[in-house]
Formats: C-alpha cells, sequence, structure tokens
C-alpha cells in the first residue's frame, strides 16, 4: 500500500480501527493529549470516560471476556497509567485480552534534551512497573513503528493464553508526523502459540478415558477463552463423565445438565470436591490447578491418572504432577480426542458412575425447598428463575462472589465474569459496563456486596452519562463479610476493621447519580425490583439487606483438603 | 526436599532495550535463583545470548525453561547437557606482591594455570585467567596466601560441541 503521512496519534487510531475496535474506554490527561485530540476525526471509536483509570481497566477487561474480542482502554502517563494498574493484574491473572495504551512524558523535551528518565512532571515507569503484570509490554519509539506494533500487540493479548499488553506511547511521537505504511505482517519470531495437540499423546489420553471406570473432567477459564464448549459437551456425554468447573471455568459446561456437578474448590459444591477424588481418570482442560481450586494439593486425587490439556507449557505440571500433558488450544484438543474415542468406545447410556453420580447428586444436592427468607441462597435462585438465558452476570470479590458461584446457576459461556485470580473487589461493576458495551442486547447484573461497590461506585456516573444500563444487586451486610467470616472462623471473632456500618445509602447514592435505587425487604419485593430493572434502560442499584453473621458454607479450612469440607450446601 | 542441581541454560533473546530486565524480573518474582548470567550480542543481527547458571530441583529446572520460554522476547531457549558443551570464566585479579620472590612465586603460578599478567606495579599485579569457574576457583585459592585486593569475574559462558548450532532460523 501506498505510505501516508500522519501523526503518531492518527497512526494509532487508525491502527485501532483496523483492528476492529469500535469502542475504547478511558481517562485523558496531559501526556496523552495529542491522541485524544485525534479522536475528533475517528468518529467510528467511541470514547467512553471512566470516572477513574481502574474503572476503565476493569471495563476493558469485561469488554474482552463477555466479547472474546480484546478490550482496550486508555490512561495518561504517571498517577493514570499506576491507576490501571491493579485492572491489568487482575487481567493477567485471569488470562483476559486487554490493550491499556498509556501515554508517557516526551522522549525529548523543548530543547531536545532526554525527558524519559528524568523524572519529568507525572512520568512514572510503566514498562518497568508492568512487567510482570502483563503478557507483553512495549514504548513505541517512531511513527513508523506503530502499525506492526499494534497488530503484535492484539496478536499477542488474543492468541494463545491471552492476556494484558501495554503500550507506552510517548508524547512528542504522538504529535510527530511520519511516512505510515500500513501492513497485516507479523514478526514475532519469539511467540508461537501451539495449535494442534500432539497426535500421540491424543491417542494416550484416548485409550486412557476409554478404559476409565470413573471419568471426571475438570473445566478450567481455558475452555471459555478457548471456546470449547461445545467440544466439552460432547466429550462428556460419549463419556458419561461428570464435568467439575473451576471457579474461572464457571459457564464452561451448562450447571444445569445432568453431568454437571458444580465447582470444586475452598467454596466448591461438595458433589464436585467429593466425585472428584473418587476419580480414576481425570480430564482437566484450561486450568492451573490453582490453590483455591484444589486445596491441600497432597490430598488432590493422588490416585487418578490426570491428563492435562493447556496453551500454557508453564502449567502443566506447575502445581499438580500430571501423566498425559496436551500442550494445545482446547478446542482443538478437545475435538482430537473425542475423534479418537468415538472409534473406541460406544457412547454409553448408563454405567456405574453414572448411578453413583446421580445417588451423590440427590444426597448433596437436594431439590430447593420453598424459602422466601432474605438470605444469599434462595436470593440467588429467584434471581436465576428472573434473568433470561442470556444475561451476563459480573461479581464483586468476596462473600457475594462465593455465594454467586455456590448457587446462582450458569448455563452459557461467558455469561458469568468475575476476579478469580486476584480477587479485586471493585471489579464486577466497572466490568459490567464493559460487558453491557460489548452485549448490548444482554441484560447485565453484577452481584456485589456493599464493601465492593463502593469501591468503584463513581462509574456510576459513567453507567448513567454514557447510557450504558447495567442492574447492581447489592447484597448489603454492612461488613466486609469475607474478612469478618475469617475473623469469626479463625481469629476468635475479633472484628477488626471489618465493619463497614449502615452508610451509604445506596438509593440514595443511586439517585445522586442518576440511576435509580430500589431497597428491598422481601423476596416478592426483591421480585419486583429485578423485574422492573430488566424492564427499564436506567441503571438500577438494588439494596438488599442481609444479616452481617451470614457464612458462606460449605467451606475447605485453608490447607486443607477437598475432602476437609464443611458446613452444609 | 528434591535434590539440587546445576544447568547451564543458553537462549537467545530479541537484541533490544528491556530483554534483559523481563528475563531478570521473571527469576526474581517466580523466586528462582540465577548464579551468573551472561549476555552479548551474537552473529545474528538482532539477536542477544544470554548464558545462565541456575541451579534448583529438577521441577524447578523445568519451570525455569518453560517461563522462559514464555516471554515474547525470548526466542529459543536450550538447557545445555553438561557432558557435550564448553564452558568459560574469564577473571581479572588483582594481587598483592609482598616482595620480588613472592612475585615470582605468583608469576609461576599464573603459567601452570595458563594465565596472564596484563599489569605491573610496585605492589601488585593484574592476572587475567580464563578457563571453567573450577579452575578459577582452585586459582583464586592459590592467591588468597598473598591476598587479593580485587576480583572481577565475568560470568559463565558456554557454547555446545559438534557442529549442531543454536541459532534463530532466517
Amino acid at each position: 500500500m501506498t505510505p501516508n503521512k500522519m501523526s503518531g496519534a492518527n497512526a494509532l487510531l487508525e491502527s485501532l480501527e483496523r483492528q476492529g475496535v469500535k469502542e475504547v474506554f478511558g481517562i485523558l490527561g496531559g501526556a496523552i493529549l495529542p491522541v485524544y485530540d485525534a479522536l475528533c476525526t475517528h468518529p467510528k471509536i467511541r470514547h467512553i470516560l471512566a470516572r477513574h483509570e481502574q474503572g476503565a481497566a476493569h471495563a476493558a477487561d469485561g469488554y474482552a471476556r463477555a466479547s472474546g474480542r480484546p478490550g482496550v482502554c486508555f490512561a495518561t502517563s504517571g498517577p493514570g497509567a499506576t491507576n490501571l494498574v491493579t485492572g491489568i493484574a487482575n487481567a493477567h491473572m485471569d488470562s483476559s485480552p486487554v490493550i491499556a495504551l498509556t501515554g508517557q512524558v516526551p522522549t525529548a523535551g523543548a530543547n531536545s534534551t532526554y525527558m524519559i528518565g528524568r523524572d519529568a512532571f507525572q512520568e512514572a515507569d510503566i514498562i518497568g512497573i508492568t512487567t510482570p503484570i502483563t503478557k507483553y509490554n512495549i514504548q513505541l519509539r517512531s511513527v513508523e513503528e506503530i502499525p506492526s506494533t499494534i497488530n503484535s500487540a492484539f496478536y499477542i493479548a488474543a492468541t494463545g493464553r491471552p492476556g494484558p499488553v501495554l503500550i507506552d506511547f510517548p508524547k512528542d511521537i504522538q504529535a510527530q508526523t511520519a511516512n505510515v505504511e500500513w501492513t497485516d505482517k507479523i514478526d514475532l519470531r519469539g511467540y508461537k502459540p501451539p495449535g494442534n495437540p500432539h497426535p500421540l499423546q491424543v491417542r494416550k489420553a484416548a485409550e486412557l478415558l476409554a478404559e476409565a471406570e470413573r471419568p471426571v473432567i475438570l473445566a478450567g477459564g481455558g475452555v471459555i477463552s478457548g471456546n470449547a464448549s461445545d467440544e466439552l459437551l460432547t466429550v462428556a456425554e460419549l463419556l458419561l463423565a461428570p464435568v467439575a468447573t473451576t471457579f474461572m471455568g464457571k459457564g464452561a459446561f451448562p450447571e444445569i445438565h445432568l453431568l454437571s456437578i458444580g465447582n470444586i474448590g475452598m467454596h466448591g459444591n461438595p458433589l464436585a470436591n467429593k466425585l472428584l477424588l473418587e476419580a480414576d481418570v481425570m480430564l482437566a482442560v484450561g486450568t492451573r490447578f490453582s490453590d483455591r481450586a484444589t486445596g491441600n494439593t497432597d490430598t488432590f486425587c493422588p490416585e487418578a491418572k490426570k491428563i492435562h490439556v493447556d496453551i500454557d507449557a508453564a502449567e502443566i505440571g506447575k502445581n499438580i504432577d500430571i501423566d498425559i500433558p496436551i500442550v494445545a488450544d482446547a478446542k482443538k484438543a478437545l475435538a482430537a480426542i473425542y475423534e479418537r474415542l468415538i472409534q473406541q468406545v460406544k457412547k454409553k447410556t448408563d454405567s456405574p458412575w453414572n448411578t453413583r453420580m446421580k445417588e451423590a447428586k440427590t444426597l448433596l444436592n437436594p431439590q430447593a425447598t420453598e424459602n422466601y427468607s432474605l438470605k444469599p441462597k434462595p436470593l440467588l435462585q429467584t434471581l436465576r428463575r428472573l434473568l433470561p438465558e442470556n444475561t451476563i452476570v459480573t461479581t464483586e470479590v468476596g462473600q457475594n462472589q462465593m455465594w454467586s458461584a455456590l448457587y446462582f446457576k450458569v448455563l452459557r459461556p461467558r455469561t458469568f465474569i468475575s476476579s478469580g485470580g486476584l480477587g479485586t473487589m471493585g471489579f464486577g461493576f466497572p466490568a459490567s459496563i464493559g460487558a453491557k458495551v460489548a452485549c448490548p442486547n444482554n441484560p447485565v447484573f453484577d452481584i456485589a456486596g456493599d464493601g465492593s461497590f463502593i469501591m468503584t461506585e463513581q462509574e456510576l456516573a459513567c453507567s448513567v452519562i454514557e447510557n450504558i444500563p447495567v442492574t447492581v444487586i447489592v447484597l448489603n451486610n454492612g461488613v466486609l463479610g469475607m474478612v469478618a467470616q475469617w475473623q469469626r472462623m479463625f481469629y476468635q471473632k475479633r472484628y477488626v476493621a471489618t465493619k463497614l456500618g449502615t452508610y451509604p445509602n445506596f438509593v440514595k447514592l443511586a439517585e445522586a447519580y442518576g440511576a435509580q435505587g430500589f431497597r428491598v425487604g422481601s423476596i416478592p419485593e426483591f421480585e419486583t425490583a429485578v423485574r422492573s430493572a430488566l424492564k427499564s434502560n436506567v441503571t438500577t442499584v438494588i439494596d438488599v439487606p442481609i444479616s452481617s453473621e451470614e457464612d458462606v458454607v460449605p467451606m475447605v479450612p485453608p490447607g486443607c483438603g477437598l475432602n476437609q469440607q464443611v458446613g452444609d450446601y | 526436599m528434591e535434590k539440587e542441581k546445576t544447568q547451564v541454560i543458553a537462549a537467545l533473546v530479541e537484541n533490544k532495550p528491556g530483554v534483559l530486565h523481563s528475563v531478570s524480573n521473571m527469576f526474581r518474582r517466580r523466586g528462582f535463583n540465577i548464579e551468573s548470567i551472561t549476555v552479548g550480542q551474537t552473529e545474528q543481527k538482532g539477536v542477544a545470548r544470554m548464558t545462565l547458571t541456575v541451579s534448583g530441583d529438577e521441577k524447578t529446572l523445568e519451570q525455569i525453561t518453560k517461563q522462559m520460554n514464555k516471554l515474547i522476547d525470548v526466542i529459543k531457549v536450550n538447557e545445555l547437557e553438561p557432558d557435550s558443551i564448553v564452558t568459560r570464566e574469564l577473571a581479572l585479579v588483582k594481587i598483592n606482591v609482598p616482595d620480588v620472590k613472592g612475585r615470582s612465586d605468583i608469576i609461576n603460578c599464573v603459567e601452570v594455570f595458563r594465565g596472564r599478567v596484563v599489569d605491573v606495579s610496585t605492589e601488585s599485579l593484574m592476572v587475567e585467567i580464563t578457563g571453567t569457574p573450577d579452575k578459577i576457583d582452585a586459582f583464586l585459592n592459590l592467591m588468597k596466601t598473598y591476598g587479593i585486593s580485587e576480583l572481577a569475574r565475568t560470568g559463565l559462558t558456554a557454547l555446545s560441541r559438534g557442529v549442531k548450532s543454536l541459532r534463530v532460523e532466517e
């Protein structure tokens, strides 16, 4: 193509357009002004003004997880960039493709002196700061390199094990003009994401699974980011294998399916924690065996033969010893395993293991009885009943999150978005805004606690003014509930610094931002509020007072194995 | 605890700013030990070579290679087989000279170790010595008797023997 003379800022926005970017979340500042100025001539890109850079980063993350496409956020240099850090770390832990663009002080000052590295106003070494929490980061040093760098950034963020990429953009390069050549070429000799599984490993895995008496599938977040849910379902149904998910894998398998046994882990479903330990063969897909999922690794299925499919070779053998590793794309690996399996086994309609699963299910997950108390379990079961299947639910972090994991059944991939790895309070609300932007036709609900919601509540302004209506359900117990629970259980009820009290008034708070607020005192009132939120096009906050003494149970106490779970489901 | 073992790793990396930082930062963050690291340009344009001496149990060593491979700017990682590599280190040593006899004793030692005297003053000698780290350790041990006033070691570098080469395909 013929070269075009243009500024760095224009080259950047044009590159984003070529990547199909239609929305970016951000806050401007001095060192990124040329980019924002260039937005005037790029009307195809909608800029959504967050009220704190952390909100912009989480919104980009929510956008990415809901859509499967990279989410983009902008911030200025210095404090703007450092405010993104929590959001970037969060995306990194949960393997979410976020592109963060930060302004930087100019490489050269007015008298041609070098400015980066001289502690200029609002200068922060954001490359140094984000190296351990990004998949890749790079500082632009010329206008000419912008097209290929942006191509690489999107390619790195979205392929292989997805993750955040930060691009640091010095102000003088934004303003400089040069001839820009467009290219689709990506030249990354150090980065070759795995694709097809090794046929020999697939054969071994299929043989093991075909002979298994008690196979269990453990699906992690990689099944969702790898869009491998359909393939997972076919393998599970062929083998009649119960499917457990990790917290990040919630939604990879429909939780109302007969073979679904729920989440494993510290606050896992007792059914999943129990059956997993009884398995003779485990097929784990797209999971990093986090400590919250496995509990004490010494008692984590020591007898079971383990097949581990992961696109990240470094995850294999990192936390758990594996018998058959398969480094590949989850979708391709599961399809290949299925192809091998159907040559060896007939689709089962019954097995002693299936009978065992059904018995355990009746025993450990009894049918819900009618319950109208304002407690998390009936609340979340009611919510599931009211919300359409395509509703995207985000959560905050803490009790609200674990109750959601236990009691809110997710039916489709990418409709449950939560901060699993970093455990970032304040993630859910801005993430819900991002998810709504990505999927404007889906209802979006954030299941929140009062402690978490307060941390990013300022994004109500963004939600209302930018007309991105979402609903926040505040399970309001007036305490930092999860830590209060730990103080109750492990620190002899010495409640230090966990009491939040009765402020703010969430109805007034919502109204102050132009949103609508409801306070409910019973399940029927809750139902009315949810129905009216679903019908309205206004951001809604539903304040649900619950007891501050409510625990999340069952629970595997820290350091214990999954077999040492306490409390009733 | 599994047995600790030392491993020499050669890595080809992009020769650009920040690459050494991302490698060393990964080691720090994951709690891996680096005993030595050397970096230099290669015969290929834009490619630098890092030679790392690392230690840990088998699982840790496997993780080190995998985590290095994950870094985008790391092009190739090779665990070098101890039996089929040539390893070298260079040391510059400043040694105190007590008297004329001491001086000639030191020079004799240097010759035995195939080192070279590169600077002479009335009270000191500077010696350049190349070899495996063990050989350098042995030399330094001998010199302790006279007193080492300054020491600079490059850290280990290595190449595997034979026709097979670690290169970036072009």
